[in-house]
């Protein structure tokens, strides 16, 4: 994965709280392999009016926000189901790192292991960027190493869980850190089994 | 060290799994289960990325759940990309050597409903499913949560898993609930008195004579709904309860007393600490429904909706808007004038043995005004449902009795509201478009929504449930 240090990026407000992954990308589009792209697909059912066309006035579709890398949004950003499909939307709609007061914590994981840095603001910094971005306001930069978000003449501090911060500073998956652990866990195995044999199940494919 | 301090049900769990514990707080946890379904795919597509194997093919076992049809079983899938995904996850099973519940086998449902039923769900086990919903399993005094893909991956590859020691809280309920009043009205008042991400970070714990008296099938919903106040896991400490639903099942330990035995030691401890508290009153506690596009828009049936023009700032005003407008509703609007065009009884929230019961002794003898779903929770609750006859009472009431399956609650099957169809549901999301593009959904329980169908609106079912048993 890429390493984020910092991002300069246009940001796009999103004055909405509860965003949960069901808007992110609707149940219907995630049969498809990731290959064919999910960027098509972020928010689109409130980008759209039901005859289909794009909302004009629908902040992602604004053409001042075109090419936007940041999102800025209320409390509660990716609850919700699990779907990691909602991190692959906004990757593929080109963004690397959410604004927002709260976020769900399984979209969280999710964001990190794609690269997208979920960074949480202070309700009121929050409140006082998206403002700053209706009022115009294009581009916003994302410190990582800081820990810092500025706009304009303004700076907020973020907060993100300091592994997260690390992963996302190196461009790390977690695999393969594990496998340099293999020889702990066929320990812990071994011993489990022995200590806690009702927690195993017999090999096979039977199902009773 | 703290092996002598008191500790909570968590943190006894969490222990017994930790492989190693890294100084910034992350632990390399042990996983005793992973499900997977349809949905996995993602994770599965990963491995092959990567040419790697799984590490502990009898610990991965697979549903079919989320993409299955509901209807005309044992037929071909006529949907080309439904069939698909039953068929890839068919696929991934066999090329990995893999257990599965597949469409047609005699044990499939909602991987909720199946681990439990199948005695692959223990208490004291991590249990970890590509599912938010996993919370479910904490019924059981499992820790239990739901992962992403590359998680999945994760799991399937090292069957492991790093995680943050979340914090702990504990919402005790006490007291008796009062007659109509069930686990999902509980689960509701938690989640509007927490908020939708007021239990984010946290393990939960419900504690008190009020969980106690739940059974299995109570507090497998109240579990299931901890995702929607933002809590990864909700657990209940294994109880005599507990032990009476294992006992016998098809893979519950083959020494069920050992096991008991080490599971009776799994409740938390007398003064074992935890970061926040909660108490409810059961005698608090009434029929709850909700009328947004949260969760945490949850109000007693006898309530009228809010007015944004009254919200505390300007944020709760903006999604009060927005919720009553996606809704249709306007604010001051009694909940119980709220006319329906459809109910649904399903989902791993809420379709399991006693929940039919539940909505079949308000539907006994009576006919529902608009048409609906009930799907139950996997083909052996179907079984011992028409064993019962409960099926009969659904289709003379008028709703369609279809096989088991997520089916209405994320409508991945093509189980569809029509754009603006207002449907009284037992899931677990209200959310936007969740059971169709436009769809509009209101949250309760099983009896509430059988309530819903006779009266054609949201209704106190209380008095429906006079004279009954």
């Amino acid at each position: 994965m890429q390493p984020f240090r910092v991002l300069a990026a246009t940001a796009c407000p999103l004055p909405m709280a509860n965003v949960d992954t069901d808007q992110l990308i609707p149940a219907r589009f995630m049969s498809r392999p990731r290959s064919a792209g999910y960027g098509d697909f972020l928010l689109h059912d409130l980008r759209a009016g039901p005859d289909g066309a794009p909302l004009p006035d629908f902040p992602l579709n604004r053409p001042e926000r075109a090419g936007a890398g940041i999102l800025v949004a209320r409390r509660n950003f990716g609850s919700g189901s699990s779907r990691e499909a909602a991190a692959y939307a906004l990757v593929d709609g080109g963004f690397r790192c959410v604004l927002a007061p709260s976020f769900g914590d399984i979209f969280s994981s999710n964001a990190v292991n794609n690269g997208l840095l979920p960074a949480r603001l202070e309700e009121a910094a929050a409140e006082a960027l998206l403002g700053w971005l209706e009022a115009g306001g294009l581009e916003v930069v994302v410190d990582l190493e800081a820990c810092t978000v500025s706009a304009g003449e303004q700076r907020w501090p973020f907060a993100v869980d300091p592994v997260w911060r690390t992963k996302l500073l190196n461009g790390w998956s977690d695999v393969d850190l594990t496998m340099s652990h293999a020889a702990a866990i066929e320990g812990f195995a071994r011993v489990d089994q022995a200590r806690r044999p009702w927690a195993w199940l017999p090999e096979g494919t039977g199902t009773g | 060290m703290a092996e002598h301090a008191p500790r909570t049900l968590f943190d006894k769990v969490w222990d017994a799994h930790a492989i190693l514990s890294r100084e910034d707080g992350q632990a390399l946890l042990w996983i005793d289960r992973h499900f997977f379904h349809e949905g996995s795919h993602h994770g599965f597509n990963q491995l092959k990325a990567r040419g790697a194997e799984v590490a502990r093919p009898a610990l991965n076992i697979g549903v079919a759940d989320h993409y299955v049809p509901t209807r005309g079983r044992g037929g071909f899938i006529a949907d080309s990309s439904v069939r698909h995904m039953v068929e890839q996850l068919s696929a991934n099973a066999a090329h990995h050597g893999l257990r599965l519940f597949g469409l047609g086998n005699p044990g499939q449902g909602i991987v909720h409903v199946v681990g439990p039923e199948q005695g692959l769900t223990l208490p004291g086990l991590t249990i970890v499913c590509g599912d938010s919903h996993t919370s479910t399993h904490g019924a059981f005094g499992a820790l239990a949560f739901g992962i992403g893909a590359s998680e999945v991956a994760h799991v399937l590859m090292t069957q492991t898993l790093w995680q943050r020691r979340p914090k702990r809280m504990r919402v005790t309920v006490e007291g008796k609930l009062g007659p109509g009043i069930g686990a999902k009205d509980v689960a509701l008042s938690v989640i509007a008195r927490l908020g939708a991400d007021g239990g984010q970070g946290h393990a939960l714990e419900y504690a008190g004579s009020t969980i106690r008296g739940l059974s299995m099938e109570g507090r497998l919903t109240l579990c299931n709904l901890s995702i929607e106040c933002g809590a990864r896991c909700g657990m209940v400490a294994p109880d005599a309860t507990t032990l009476a639903f294992l006992r016998g099942r098809p893979f519950a330990p083959a020494d069920f007393e050992r096991a008991a035995e080490a599971w009776m030691a799994l409740p938390s401890d007398p003064g074992a600490a935890f970061d926040r508290e909660v108490a409810l009153d059961a005698s608090q506690i009434v029929p709850v429904v909700t009328w947004g596009v949260t969760p945490e828009d949850a109000l007693p049936v006898d309530a009228t909706l809010p007015d944004p023009d009254r919200a505390a700032d300007p944020a709760r005003a903006e999604q009060i808007r927005d919720g009553l407008d996606y809704m249709g509703l306007h604010a001051g609007q009694r909940v119980s004038d709220i006319a329906i065009d459809r109910v649904f009884i399903g989902s791993c929230t809420n379709s399991r043995i006693e929940d039919l019961r539940a909505a079949a002794a308000v539907l006994a003898g009576r006919r529902a005004r608009v048409p609906g779903l009930v799907s139950p929770g996997s083909t052996p609750v179907k079984r011992q449902a028409e064993e019962e006859g409960l099926d009969r009472i659904f289709r003379d009431a008028g709703l369609e009795w279809v096989e088991s399956g997520c089916s209405m609650c994320v409508g991945m099957n093509g189980d569809l509201l029509a754009a603006g169809e207002r449907c009284a549901s037992t899931t677990n999301r209200n959310f936007k478009g969740r059971q169709g593009k436009g769809s509009r959904t209101h949250l309760m329980s099983p009896a509430m929504v059988a309530a819903a169908a006779v009266t054609g609106h949201l209704t106190d079912v209380r008095p429906l449930l006079e004279g009954r048993a």
